[in-house]
């Protein structure tokens, strides 16, 4: 049995935190500088440089990239052959992302659902994490990080369709979804669709989705035509950057797709804005 | 044809007439943040008869929540955050004679009619650049609400701070008018 400092986990989530706060991961910033080059709106042209502008300034000097530095959201795989000595691995994730939260000087924002408290001397700084365990085979902790912004959160949408509905009905409803969400969510965007599975697990597999480099293929042909198909749909919306109206609407639309029961087709579209803040280590 | 304009705050009834929608101007001097606490709180004020911790006559609200400042900076990343959530209180303060407000994202039918009515301005500022944002800031300092931390409200020193006009005084709508202009029906 492999055997991880509770410390090592901590630092390591501190770093990758403060890192990714201010540096749009490569992924990200080539797909924003092609959306640049194809975009037809001067407009959106002009706004999609200065958001090159923004990155290239946030990177050398070391700034947020975004005001709103997000809820820090984790995948973690962990090995069964792993043990974390000296406390608990979600008490190491949190503490380092508090830690990274406040030594990279960034913004506290969780708070309570009705009063709007803030949380940071209640619960820790911009604390709880929200944090996706699962268990695998091996000896390593496989840790998929981003900050989530508000902004995108909000126009997020899921539905359980009946089996009927089909293709026809998932391309229709990220359509609506995406129409209906305009200039608010930070486009261009990346659209996690997830279908399939129970009603929760659609949910937290298209947040999932958004944690894959965009660019890359899916490994399953048919999802990766479905991919296209509503990429394309979603571009001939028009919003184009900020909304200001133009070609490049989104990004990437990526999907991750689940056995479902036999009476339902569960459907969940989850947001990301262009500042797509997201990072993969394994210790 | 969109203009590019230079502006210094406040802004009177006659510059606000001069912009059209897809402008873009460069605006200085002083500017104000608020976001959803600090706004209820100011329209609460309104409704007890009580006097407003700035002064509103052709004042520009911020919608913005900024990082903390590092050491030796006025403030952190600030750029602007999604405008609907102050919908139903920005009709008011525009009739109080606020002339504009800075954020993104579509207003509704209310806040765009108080805007022709009133004279006013929804200008754009480009959301996720927080970091070139922040550095056209060169003064914050808290003027009311410190306990709301990222949501007190701060009077800014802008210099060429860069924006769009959205919703002119006119009811005119940028983002209609651009997305018709891009859509594949």
């Amino acid at each position: 049995m492999r055997e991880i400092a509770y410390e090592e986990i901590v630092k390591t989530v501190r770093d990758i935190i403060v890192y990714s706060a201010c540096n749009l991961p490569k992924d990200a910033l080539d797909a924003m500088k092609a959306a640049y080059e194809n975009e037809k709106s001067p407009v959106s042209k002009e706004v999609l440089k200065q958001l090159l502008e923004n990155a290239n300034i946030a990177s050398s000097e070391s700034r947020p990239l975004c005001q709103d530095t997000g809820l820090a959201v984790f995948f973690v795989k962990v090995g069964a052959d792993v043990r974390v000595v000296g406390g608990l691995l979600k008490d190491a994730i949190n503490e380092g992302t508090e830690k990274g939260y406040k030594e990279g000087y960034l913004r506290a924002s969780t708070c309570e659902p009705f009063s709007r408290a803030n949380l940071k001397d209640k619960v820790g700084y911009n604390l709880p994490a929200i944090i996706h365990f699962d268990i695998v085979e091996g000896d390593k902790i496989d840790i998929e990080y981003a900050a989530k912004g508000g902004g995108s959160e909000n126009v997020s949408r899921a539905r359980v369709f009946p089996p009927a509905a089909g293709k026809e009905g998932v391309i229709k409803f990220v359509k609506e979804c995406i129409s209906d969400a305009g200039p608010n969510p930070c486009p261009p965007l990346t659209v996690g669709v997830g279908i399939g599975g129970t009603f929760e697990k659609a949910v937290i597999s298209s947040k999932h989705a958004l944690f894959r480099n965009i660019g890359s293929v899916n490994e399953d042909p048919e999802m990766a035509e479905l991919e296209e198909t509503i990429k394309t749909e979603l571009n001939k919306l028009g919003i184009g950057t900020m909304g200001m109206g133009g070609t490049q609407t989104v990004l990437a639309v990526h999907i991750e797709a689940n056995p479902c029961h036999i009476a339902s087709l569960p459907v969940s579209v989850n947001v990301q804005c262009h500042s797509s803040r997201h990072t993969h280590i394994v210790i | 044809m969109s203009q590019v304009y230079h502006l210094t705050t406040p802004l009177s009834n006659e510059v606000v007439s001069s912009l059209k929608s897809g402008d873009i101007v460069y605006l200085s001097g002083i500017i104000y943040t608020a976001r959803d606490a600090a706004h209820k709180r100011l329209v609460d004020l309104l409704d007890e008869g009580k006097e407003l911790p700035f002064d509103i006559n052709g004042a520009i609200i911020y919608f913005v929540g900024p990082t903390p400042p590092k050491p030796g900076d006025p403030i952190g990343s600030a750029g602007p955050t999604t405008s609907y959530r102050m919908d139903s209180y920005s009709p008011r303060l525009i009739a109080e004679g606020l002339k504009g407000m800075i954020g993104k994202g579509k207003r509704n039918k209310e806040v765009i009619d108080a805007c022709q009515k009133h004279k006013a301005i929804y200008f754009g500022a480009t959301g996720g650049a927080g970091a070139l944002l922040g550095k056209k800031i060169k003064s914050a300092e808290i003027v009311a609400y410190e306990e709301l931390g990222p949501e007190a409200i701060r009077k800014l020193e802008v210099v060429d701070f860069p924006v769009t006009v959205i919703n002119d005084s006119y009811g005119q709508d940028l983002y209609q008018m651009g997305r018709a202009q891009y859509e594949v029906k």
